[in-house]
């Protein structure tokens, strides 16, 4: 189990921005290890966020995205005391989810 | 209007498609993989269905104009425009091109931002797919420092 995320979201004027930094190597299959061998992509390919158990919004990560991924977003309507949710799964299909409160 | 039979024949192609890269189980099937193994901006909207995008005023772009360090170069994307229902990331000179790819709804802005990673100096663009199909596009040049020394 990869490690857990940081999730910050703040209300402000009807709406909540949501940022989001994830735990994760995002390797994108062109480096080479020491032995000259090429390291096998790994990477975030889907996260999926909601707003009081409703989607709001998935993405599609490819693997052009930084190492420890960060991403910002913002939900209308959400009040401070909402639940976000975020959940992720990668090439290997490991996954990780975690939950946070609008402030 | 699809026919049941066009619906069929569409879903057999996407399922040999992601059985033809044999990386991805059934638990990816809504990932893109071709649009993220797309070597060029043209291959990358092949793949994403995406036609003819169109330079617009109404999206906007920000990210640094020199990043010293392209293993995180930050990336903002927003739009104006209503009926957003996906933002792209795209990186040209990338060894794959496409970053990254937000399905929006109605109940989030059309306002994204993340961090990518770059390998060398490069146009970055950022798309706005509406839903009437419409593809529209902000880009900017971003210089990649070697070496992340801030020569």
């Amino acid at each position: 189990m990869a490690d857990p995320m940081r999730i910050r979201a703040q209300a402000a004027g009807g709406n909540a921005t949501v940022r989001v930094l994830m735990a994760h190597e995002m390797e994108t299959g062109q480096r080479k290890d020491a032995a000259g061998k090429l390291v096998a992509a790994w990477h975030i390919t889907e996260v999926t966020a909601t707003h009081n158990g409703k989607t709001v919004m998935t993405a599609e990560w490819g693997t052009g995205v930084a190492k420890n991924p960060f991403m910002q977003f913002t939900i209308k309507g959400a009040k401070a005391g909402d639940k976000v949710g975020i959940m992720w799964i990668d090439n290997k299909g490991d996954t990780r989810s975690d939950e946070a409160s609008v402030t | 209007m699809q026919s049941r039979r066009e619906t069929l024949k569409q879903s057999a192609v996407v399922a040999g498609l992601l059985a033809g890269t044999g990386l991805f189980p059934g638990y990816a099937l809504a990932f893109n993989a071709p649009a993220f193994d797309a070597k060029s901006l043209a291959d990358a909207f092949r793949g994403l269905g995406i036609t003819a995008p169109q330079a617009s005023k109404d999206v906007s772009i920000t990210a640094p104009d020199i990043a010293e360090n392209g293993a995180v170069v930050p990336f903002a994307a927003a739009t104006t425009l209503g009926g957003v229902k996906q933002i792209l990331f795209l990186v040209e000179k990338n060894p794959t091109v496409l970053i990254a790819a937000f399905n929006l709804t109605d109940n989030v802005e059309a306002n994204v931002s993340t961090r990518a990673k770059m390998a060398q100096t490069s146009d970055v663009y950022a798309v706005a797919v509406l839903t009437n199909g419409r593809a529209l596009f902000a880009k900017k040049e971003v210089k990649v420092t070697l070496g992340g020394c801030g020569g």
